[in-house]
């Protein structure tokens, strides 16, 4: 690791605009700094900001940027209103890594493709222009949708498929004023030569907003599907919300995960599900189109079909209904069969 | 550039000058401080051999940046016994075979005390293994350590109730 | 238990061994004091971390050492160019036990990973920076990467000095009267130790004697190597290995940097520590190679296996022999009319291959079960059935007598546990809820082998004693089943002695390896003291004073700290009492183990896995849901240790199965996973619910002690039963290891 300069942001003002690389929880951060992908020459050591609560926010809930994964999916209005959401942070990497983590430092975590975490491989993502050195390896874990010759990695959160599934908003402030995206365009797509930066230089997330998620609440799921039973990235994963009314879909929400460089909203199937009762040729429609142009990157077809099933079963375990357990559990592909 | 870095750790305020800004929580305690009970097994937040308490909160000593968490209260392995007495996670992972090579093992036991105080695993053993799933254990005494959590759960359950 | 009572075996162990008492070492091990060589800090102590190779093949063109040493905190950066000299080549064969390694002899680069420098500073974080900024520059060759990287070629030797082939019986014959017969083709992939402690030494320099903390597997050894390449005396090492924290046939060996660091030791006159990061655990500590398998087996019209032919192709490295003896692994389990097991090997740019846990057992086992699955599917037969008909009652590959086999015991205890006798034949027949269900099983099998070992047991003045041995515990529980056949030897309780181990200045006690140790070093710490007790008992048997005087052929038993005349009970003394009457302050013993003469029976450890598994039919997810093993494993010291180490052999076999796998990039040779969020272990969820038994067994054969070996044995059977399992669920039959999700969709 190289040497740098340490300082503290105590408050927002002093973050914004400050030189240097960003540490809040370190989970990411330091990581890339040990294999030598991150050099920066200076640190804002951000975990004092106070963006450290959960706020209601017109039903929905506003989430301040330093607050922990670990007090995230176990908030009493997260349970309540999206399990989906606590659902995907149980499911991703331990509960060490979650007391550590933050929300902002989840969003803007790094892709896991192991080329990008090889100093040695040449990478667009790393160094724009370079080349991608994942095209024509080990691709087993890349992506299939919205990659190009420049990139094919994924985003590796489980938390920001739940995000963007639930039209949660990411907001920003920078030394221009703040502004907001939505989660599911927040994580820039790959071009011909790399990815845009999310955020431009100075710029600090501080809240992530969720509107109220209506009928939904108590009809949303998240599935990963990975190698192991627990703390492992996911091959494939998928979000879910759906709100019915008389048999009829009114409301339905689909992101994927593990599929591409962000979390991967479908608004095609989802509107294509609305008016339809919920049963399960509606739901493998509906996946069907949300993988519409997917293609294998390397050796990975086998991940569109997965994709496609694991957004049926999401959505089938969302129509059927959130168990109530408390705390949630993350999701298992295994879960209501054999116990829970 | 020395820089200064206060720390309770076990319960006794230090002031440490801090020799390199790099140093992780882990490479504090155990480079500087010699309290080698923690132990580095991948030094990347990948097997939970450096799991400590911050502030109460189990946490990868190796992915803390030992300047982020000043003022920080932390508990090792070192500070869970009192005297001969051990705690009563220590107790049960002994009792149960909770362990092999032992390398693991601090790790083990402070995420186990972590777990417990979160008080949402209970007496579930599902929840129980997939609480301690971010500790490794390459020997592989998973069925002695979640016999070992279940146990001293209830044994400290008991404790509290008294 | 209750078997361990019954047990008959021809040396009488007292009340100590056979009791599940708790690790002697627990309490240091649950409150962090073990010490591992990394927790070393002696006074002036510097760090040290290694460069490694960015290239799979070629040579290092350019360090830029100037930067490096222009780090704050950079003492030293030794390269080919400076390295110190050693008194025997790195690429020596010392002994049948070293392998060839790196330690600066060139710029020479043979694999990724490869140690090409050694960065010395004040602080870690100097040193690991240090090595980064050496920023190598390389002259590159293609990389030759996995199985069909490279044209095969016929080894000498395989494992360690083993023939490469055998053939039992006549081949043809056996074929030309088989009514069937069945290819399978099955591939295991590379596999990395991975033991949770990395690799670690502390070396100090007085004057010209030296002290190394390091873990290690094979103590005495170790000092001998050590001594060759420095070109010292063994009597001016000492090597201090109390604790390994788990080796899993990592630790056995010497490699490079460990040389380096005692050179630099030396040459700057200050303890230098150095611990390998995890990455750099991928190449220079061994592993277990990825392998193709070929399997024929030929039936007769009863179902019975004809000939069985297993032809391994194993990865190798360029620059060394290790060869995974995988065929081997089909030599002693099923009863066949003839038998052939060949080899061959790949050269790769790799590091060699070595050891690792069932080496040559655990993927040949893999491979052997799920052909005996498939025939037994083809014949239309239920697999433990198929298991029984060819149920060997002697070694197929030798015509020996087993020294003892309660396998089928083994079978009927775990399958009665398991359920097994409700398993419909057909595949894809069970569910549970959405999801497909399966039982699968297969068999364990281990060998016996014995070392050398010698010990000394000392009884004091007072009653208690103390024994010496370095032995070697990484987990398997030397500390304390050692201690307890230590005890019985003495005839004293066991918190009585004091056991002195893990240190090169005690008598040899041979490699923690094969699942031996136990027999071999236990056998040894038994013997000497049983060579005490005998001392003791020629002074009190002639002496007028004491009540044991003239026992003459009668003899006396030693129990409790006392001896007592075997013809009347009634007549016995204490130790302190014969010791303080004869003025003498200590008796002191000496013990061997080894196996005498060639063997003339097969020994082997034996099991029977039933496993389990639910398959998501969507989405191919496995979950092993249950594992039960049962085992015959000879007489059990400590039953809850041998529990421990047989479950943790079976999750090994889970971890086989369905995780671990060590990818290269083809085109760089580099590893695209090589941390522990990419090569996956089992994790506690992966292990829902798992069971061990052991079936009584008593062996007179396989040594005085009757103890055969658990390190490894469960490993064997269990990767074979989860994948007949996952066959059984899905009908999808699996022919590459780890079973990856997508191959079941």
């Amino acid at each position: 690791m190289n040497l740098f300069d340490y300082t503290r942001a105590d408050t927002l003002g002093a973050a914004v605009g400050a030189e240097g690389a960003l540490l809040a929880g370190g989970t990411n951060l330091l990581d890339l700094m040990k294999i030598g992908v991150a050099t920066p020459s200076r640190l804002v050591d951000v975990t004092r900001l106070p963006l450290s609560q959960i706020e209601d926010h017109g039903g929905g809930l506003r989430i301040g940027a330093m607050v922990r994964n670990a007090d995230l999916a176990r908030h009493p209005q997260v349970l309540a209103r999206f399990p989906a959401v606590a659902e995907a942070l149980l499911s991703g990497a331990s509960a060490q890594l979650r007391n550590a983590a933050t929300t902002g430092g989840n969003v803007m975590q790094s892709t896991r493709c192991s080329y990008f975490m090889d100093p040695l491989s040449p990478c667009n993502r790393r160094e724009p222009g370079t080349g991608c050195s994942a095209i024509g390896g080990e691709t087993r874990n890349h992506a299939i949708l919205g990659w190009t010759s420049g990139c094919i990695a994924t985003h590796p959160s489980d938390l920001c498929v739940a995000l963007a599934a639930f039209d949660a908003v990411v907001e920003i402030a920078g030394p221009a004023g703040t502004r907001e995206v939505p989660m599911a365009t927040f994580h820039p797509l790959p071009d011909a030569n790399g990815v845009p930066p999310a955020l431009a230089a100075g710029e600090v997330i501080t809240h992530i907003r969720l509107p109220d998620p209506g009928g939904m609440a108590r009809h949303a799921r998240y599935v990963k599907l990975r190698e192991r039973t627990s703390f492992a990235f996911a091959i494939v994963s998928a979000a879910a919300g759906i709100a019915v009314q008389d048999n009829r879909i009114v409301a339905a929400r689909l992101a994927l995960g593990g599929v591409a460089a962000r979390p991967w909203r479908s608004t095609g199937a989802e509107a294509a599900l609305l008016g339809q009762p919920p049963i399960e040729t509606n739901f493998a429609r509906a996946a069907e189109l949300a993988l519409q142009g997917a293609a294998p990157s390397g050796n990975n077809a086998a991940k569109i079909v997965l994709a496609r099933r694991i957004a049926v079963r999401a959505l089938t375990l969302a129509a059927a209904g959130t168990p109530d357990r408390m705390p949630a559990l993350p999701a298992s592909v295994f879960e209501g069969d054999d116990h829970g | 550039m020395t820089q200064t870095l206060n720390l309770t750790i076990n319960g006794t305020t230090q002031t440490i000058a801090l020799d390199d800004p790099r140093a992780t929580l882990l490479d504090v305690l155990r480079e500087r401080l010699g309290l080698t009970g923690t132990k580095k097994g991948c030094d990347r937040g990948q097997c939970g051999a450096c799991t400590v308490l911050i502030d109460g909160r189990r946490m990868n000593a190796c992915l803390a940046l030992a300047l982020s968490h000043d003022g920080a209260a932390v508990t090792t392995i070192e500070g869970l016994a009192e005297g001969d007495r051990l705690h009563p996670v220590q107790d049960a992972f002994l009792r149960h075979d909770g362990f092999q090579c032992g390398y693991c093992t601090p790790g083990q036991i402070m995420s186990a005390v972590a777990l417990i105080a979160e008080a949402e695993a209970g007496l579930d053993p599902e929840r129980v293994r997939e609480g301690m799933s971010g500790n490794l254990c390459r020997c592989a005494a998973y069925a002695g350590i979640t016999e070992a959590v279940l146990d001293a759960t209830r044994t400290m359950t008991r404790e509290d109730a008294a | 238990m209750a078997d361990l009572m019954n047990v008959q075996a021809h040396v009488r162990l007292g009340s100590n061994a056979g009791q599940s008492m708790t690790r002697r070492d627990g309490v240091l091990k649950v409150t962090g004091r073990a010490p591992y060589a990394a927790d070393r800090q002696p006074g002036g102590m510097l760090h040290a971390v290694t460069a490694t190779a960015g290239i799979a093949r070629g040579r290092v063109a350019h360090l830029d050492t100037a930067a490096a040493l222009a780090h704050p905190g950079v003492v030293r950066v030794y390269t080919p160019a400076n390295r110190p000299p050693l008194a025997e080549h790195p690429d020596t064969k010392i002994h049948g036990f070293a392998w060839r390694m790196e330690a600066l002899q060139d710029d020479t680069v043979r694999y990724a990973g490869q140690p090409i420098a050694l960065v010395v500073a004040d602080t870690l974080e100097a040193a690991t920076e240090g090595a980064r900024l050496l920023n190598p520059r390389y002259e590159a060759e293609a990389p030759r990467i996995g199985l069909d990287g490279n044209t095969p070629y016929q080894p000498e030797t395989v494992s360690i000095g083993r023939p490469p082939s055998l053939e039992a019986g006549d081949m043809d014959a056996a074929r030309a009267g088989a009514a069937r017969h069945l290819d399978t083709v099955v591939e295991t992939a590379a596999q990395y130790h991975n033991a949770l402690e990395p690799h670690a030494i502390t070396a100090q320099w007085f004057g010209d004697r030296l002290e190394i903390d390091t873990p290690n597997q094979a103590i005495g050894l170790a000092k001998q190597s050590f001594a060759t390449y420095l070109g010292i005396e063994p009597s001016q090492i000492l090597i201090r290995s109390p604790f390994l924290g788990g080796g899993f046939g990592s630790k056995a060996i010497l490699y490079g940097a460990q040389l380096l660091v005692v050179l630099a030791a030396r040459d700057l006159d200050r303890p230098v520590k150095l611990a390998l990061r995890r990455d750099q655990m991928f190449g220079p500590v061994g592993h277990r190679p990825a392998t193709r398998q070929t399997l024929r087996l030929d039936l007769d019209e009863h179902g019975r296996i004809a000939a069985l032919d297993h032809h391994t192709l194993a990865v190798a490295s360029t620059f060394d022999d290790f060869i995974e003896s995988a065929s081997n692994a089909s030599h002693s389990v099923y009863a066949t009319t003839a038998m052939r097991t060949t080899h061959s090997a790949v050269r790769t740019d790799t590091g060699t291959p070595g050891p690792m846990r069932a080496p040559g057992e655990a993927p040949g086992s893999a491979a052997l079960e799920v052909a005996i699955d498939e025939a037994a599917y083809a014949l239309g037969m239920d697999p433990l059935a198929f298991r029984l008909l060819n149920y060997a009652d002697t070694d197929p590959s030798t015509g020996m007598e087993f020294s003892s086999k309660a396998l089928r015991e083994c079978y009927e205890r775990a399958a009665d546990l398991f359920g097994w006798k409700d398993r419909p034949l057909e595949p894809r027949t069970m569910r549970q809820g959405r999801l497909l269900k399966g039982w699968g099983m297969g068999t364990a099998q281990f060998p016996c082998p014995m070392f050398q070992a010698a010990a000394h047991a000392t009884l004091r003045a007072d009653g208690s004693a103390v024994v010496e041995t370095s032995a070697a515990d990484m987990g398997q529980g030397a500390w304390t089943a050692l201690a307890q056949i230590a005890a019985d030897g003495l005839g004293i309780d066991i918190d009585r002695l004091e056991f002195r181990s893990g240190q090169s200045d005690l008598p040899d006690a041979g490699v923690a390896g094969g699942s031996g140790h136990t027999a071999t070093a236990g056998t040894a710490l038994f013997n000497a003291g049983a060579d005490t007790v005998r001392q003791l008992a020629d002074l009190a048997t002639n002496d007028p004073a004491s009540p044991l005087f003239g026992a003459g052929n009668a003899g006396v038993t030693a129990r409790g700290g006392r001896l007592y005349r075997n013809d009347d009970e009634s007549r016995s003394e204490a130790y302190e009492d014969i010791l303080a009457r004869a003025g003498l302050d200590l008796v002191r013993g000496e013990g061997k183990g080894a196996r005498e003469g060639e063997a003339q029976r097969a020994m082997f450890s034996h099991g029977g896995v039933f496993a389990e598994v639910l398959v998501d039919p969507d989405l191919g997810q496995i979950r092993v849901n249950r594992l039960v093993g049962a085992f015959a494993v000879g007489r059990i010291v400590n039953p809850q240790l041998a529990r421990s180490q047989l479950l943790g052999g079976m999750i090994w076999g889970v971890g086989f199965a369905l995780h671990e796998e060590a990818i290269h990039d083809a085109r760089t040779g580099r590893f695209t996973n090589n941390d522990l969020a990419g090569y996956h272990i089992p994790v506690n969820a992966d292990i829902p619910m798992i069971e061990a038994l052991t079936v009584h067994e008593d062996d007179p054969f396989v040594n005085a002690l009757g103890i055969k070996g658990v390190g490894e044995l469960g490993v064997t059977g269990t990767v074979g039963a989860i994948a007949n399992a996952v066959w059984h669920a899905t009908g999808v039959r699996p022919h590459r290891f780890p079973i990856h999700p997508e191959s079941l969709i």
